[in-house]
């Protein structure tokens, strides 16, 4: 194993220090937050921070080990930048469809609860008319 | 002519450079290969794109990047303090939020960014593309947070694009 400067050394461990803190964060925010929705919340941005912590201490580790600047680890923080969004839209779209109970401080701004791209939809407005009891269920206190 | 034969100029350059970051060296004769191949994928699929991106401002759009992402590292500290210090009450929202924008890809790169910033995921925009609905984690006044968002990113996507 090639022997590395010191303030690589430094930089790295900080590197991977912050990475792997902000995953253990994210984790965390996944048990701890109430509901779904918020719960999505946590994975979706701390494991960017906590990927590209690490990421950049695998750029500055290669750099420094073989002389030769090292950036395709570049490529994992890119791909995850485009494909955290999406994933987090699906969930989220899903959670919206079933109507997941959320925690009752939860405030609803939607002006057509419940499924909403079908709310402009004349075909199921008889099907959206049927689902005003939804806003009752939702308000139900999980904790 | 040559828009016949570059068709998508921009999606050609990226496929370019994540070719060679994936082979991790720059030497000519990756170069070579990496555009040839780049620009016939780009010529290839031009038929699969239903509409057409302009960038009117392409440094603006590197300006926005680094925005997003010091934003994306504020967004993680925020997070990360909610997370922790969660003894006091969240209050979530759901919000509608009027767009702006036109077009797939616009619309798209910012329900990106809504997604990545501090305390919002976009979790579905309407039928008729003019609503995003907005989860935010913890907000007290949506209309300043809706107002942020157009003012710190709409705005300046709008510049980029054009629309």
């Amino acid at each position: 194993m090639a022997e590395l400067p010191f303030w690589a050394e430094c930089l790295i461990t900080f590197f991977l220090i912050l990475g792997g803190s902000f995953a253990l964060i994210g984790s965390l925010g996944l048990a701890r937050l109430p509901d779904f929705m918020t719960r999505l919340h946590a994975p979706t941005k701390n494991t960017t921070l906590g990927v590209g912590g690490v990421v950049l201490a695998s750029i500055t580790y290669f750099s420094a080990s073989s002389g030769v600047l090292s950036m395709h680890e570049l490529l994992i923080a890119c791909f995850l930048f485009l494909t955290a969004p999406i994933s987090a839209h699906l969930l989220a779209k899903a959670a919206l469809h079933l109507e997941l109970r959320t925690v009752s401080a939860t405030q609803d701004l939607r002006s057509h609860p419940g499924p909403f791209s079908s709310a402009e939809n004349p075909d199921v407005s008889t099907e959206s008319a049927d689902n005003e009891s939804a806003p009752e269920v939702k308000s139900n206190n999980q904790s | 002519m040559i828009k016949k034969l570059l068709p998508a100029p921009w999606l050609a350059l990226a496929l370019l450079i994540v070719w060679l970051l994936l082979q991790n060296s720059i030497t000519m004769g990756l170069v070579v290969l990496g555009s040839i191949l780049s620009l016939a994928i780009a010529w290839y699929t031009s038929r699969a794109r239903e509409e057409e991106v302009h960038l009117h401002k392409p440094f603006r759009a590197i300006q926005y990047f680094f925005l997003l992402l010091v934003d994306i590292v504020v967004a993680n500290f925020k997070i990360a303090g909610l997370i922790i210090g969660y003894k006091r009450r969240l209050s979530p929202a759901l919000v509608e939020f009027p767009l702006e924008l036109t077009g797939q890809v616009p619309i798209t790169i910012l329900a990106g960014t809504i997604s990545l910033t501090p305390g919002t995921i976009s979790s579905e925009i309407s039928r008729d593309r003019k609503y995003l609905l907005i989860h935010a984690l913890n907000v007290d006044d949506t209309d300043a947070m809706i107002h942020d968002i157009k003012h710190r990113y709409e705005r300046r996507l709008k510049e980029i694009f054009g629309c």
